[in-house]
């Protein structure tokens, strides 16, 4: 008997959501964004939610209805000032959002250190910027490093190409991105696929996230959404 | 944009901080994969041979040194070698996105900029104010007009574009420049 990890709806599987958590959010550009969860996630009363994601959404829908409804609290990204990113902007000039820059290979790998059970690392990206301060720095081999900590979600909302019914998943090209290491860093992984097959479909050697760090499949109720174009 | 200019005989591979190796040419009308992006958000194609990866490995490639080149642009550069490029205090904060990682983990850092700012202020500068990207990373500074490379002992002027005298590239860069011995007119292509 295996588990069946696959739930009724884009809504049954986020209703716990609960306010205050902190959501591992994965895509980047259009590509591998969990959009029927974020459609979702606007229909339902979670706020004061951090948000952990590439960028700070693009136009006026996915993440950015969140924003415009006032439920997320902080932004944590790489990039939060894309042209397009007119909603968060306008939140942040207004003071009424938080925001956290991360160099993007830091932020990927504090999320991997999360799911990996690393303590803490030493990187020497950001060493002498803004990236650094407030962070302890030493000298390793005569290179200057700085010392990350890990960054774990509450939840992880991300998108795969296909899933078989115990959470096994596969990417297709560009819409992996951060979408396989946030689904190990967080006790909870809601996943959004495009197609969901019976165990054993998907090649054990092809298999991108092994079924153990997710929790919930949905298919998505919607496959042609973007939000980013 | 820079892979658009390489010329066919060359034998070069483009890895774009999304998760690609092997990013090919835009992909014509009708054939564009929403899947397939590179790190501007554009949709690109794959050329044989090429893989896809997640951001982790994405950037364990580029930090762990396995990236010959990396090319960026400059708001400014300073003469040991420091670069800012991603916010100016008050006005503009767009982000840094990758390209912290990027300085401190390609072997060789190429910088490609305007000489001087719109308002014609020197981009080249002593030290750096705006704030930084990275410290001591930049190797190579190719302008409209020259081309420099930053030494041990500062910035090396190399090239200069037709039509420009050395005093003009001296004027319009604020931080010292050394002229090399064998100054040369830079070779530009149509």
């Amino acid at each position: 008997m295996t588990s069946d990890k696959v739930y009724p709806s884009s809504k049954a599987a986020i209703a716990d959501i609960p306010d205050g958590a902190t959501i591992l959010l994965g895509g980047f550009g259009g590509a591998g964004i969990p959009e029927n969860l974020l459609v979702a996630m606007a229909d339902h009363p979670a706020r004061e939610l951090t948000v952990v994601t590439n960028h700070a959404g693009f136009g006026e829908r996915g993440l950015a209805v969140l924003l415009r409804q006032g439920k997320v609290r902080k932004i944590i990204c790489s990039y939060a000032f894309h042209r397009s990113a007119f909603v968060f902007r306008e939140l942040y000039l207004e003071g009424k959002i938080e925001l956290e820059q991360l160099p993007q290979g830091t932020m990927a790998e504090r999320i991997r250190a999360a799911g990996a059970g690393i303590s803490a690392f030493y990187t020497p990206t950001g060493v002498g910027t803004q990236a650094a301060e407030g962070k302890e720095t030493r000298t390793i081999n005569g290179r200057d490093v700085v010392l990350e900590h890990p960054l774990p979600g509450d939840v992880a909302v991300i998108k795969a190409h296909r899933a078989d019914r115990m959470g096994n998943l596969t990417y297709r090209g560009t819409a992996a991105n951060f979408n396989p290491v946030m689904a190990t860093a967080a006790p909870l992984t809601i996943v959004e696929v495009e197609e969901i097959v019976a165990p054993g479909v998907i090649a054990p050697e092809s298999v991108h996230t092994p079924s153990i760090y997710v929790q919930r499949v949905v298919r998505g109720e919607d496959l042609d959404l973007r939000s980013e174009t | 944009m820079v892979s658009n200019y390489i010329p066919e005989e060359y034998d070069v591979t483009i890895h774009s901080e999304n998760g690609v190796l092997g990013v090919g040419p835009f992909p014509y009308e009708g054939d564009e994969d929403p899947d397939l992006l590179n790190a501007s958000k554009e949709t690109v194609t794959l050329l044989q041979g090429g893989s896809y990866f997640d951001s982790a490995m994405s950037f364990s490639m580029v930090r762990g040194g396995h990236i010959d080149v990396t090319i960026l642009g400059a708001m400014e550069v300073a003469g040991n070698g420091d670069l800012a490029n991603w916010a100016i205090p008050g006005r503009m904060i767009s982000g840094m996105g990758g390209a912290m990682d990027l300085v401190v983990g390609a072997q060789k850092v190429i910088l490609t900029m305007e000489h001087v700012s719109k308002r014609g202020a020197p981009k080249i500068v002593k030290a750096c104010t705006l704030p930084l990207t990275g410290k001591g990373v930049v190797d190579v500074i190719i302008t409209d007009i020259a081309f420099i490379t930053v030494e041990p002992e500062g910035l090396m002027l190399r090239e200069i574009a037709p039509g420009v005298s050395k005093n003009e590239v001296m004027e319009k860069t604020e931080a010292p420049l050394q002229v090399a011995s064998d100054l040369r007119e830079m070779f530009v292509t149509a």
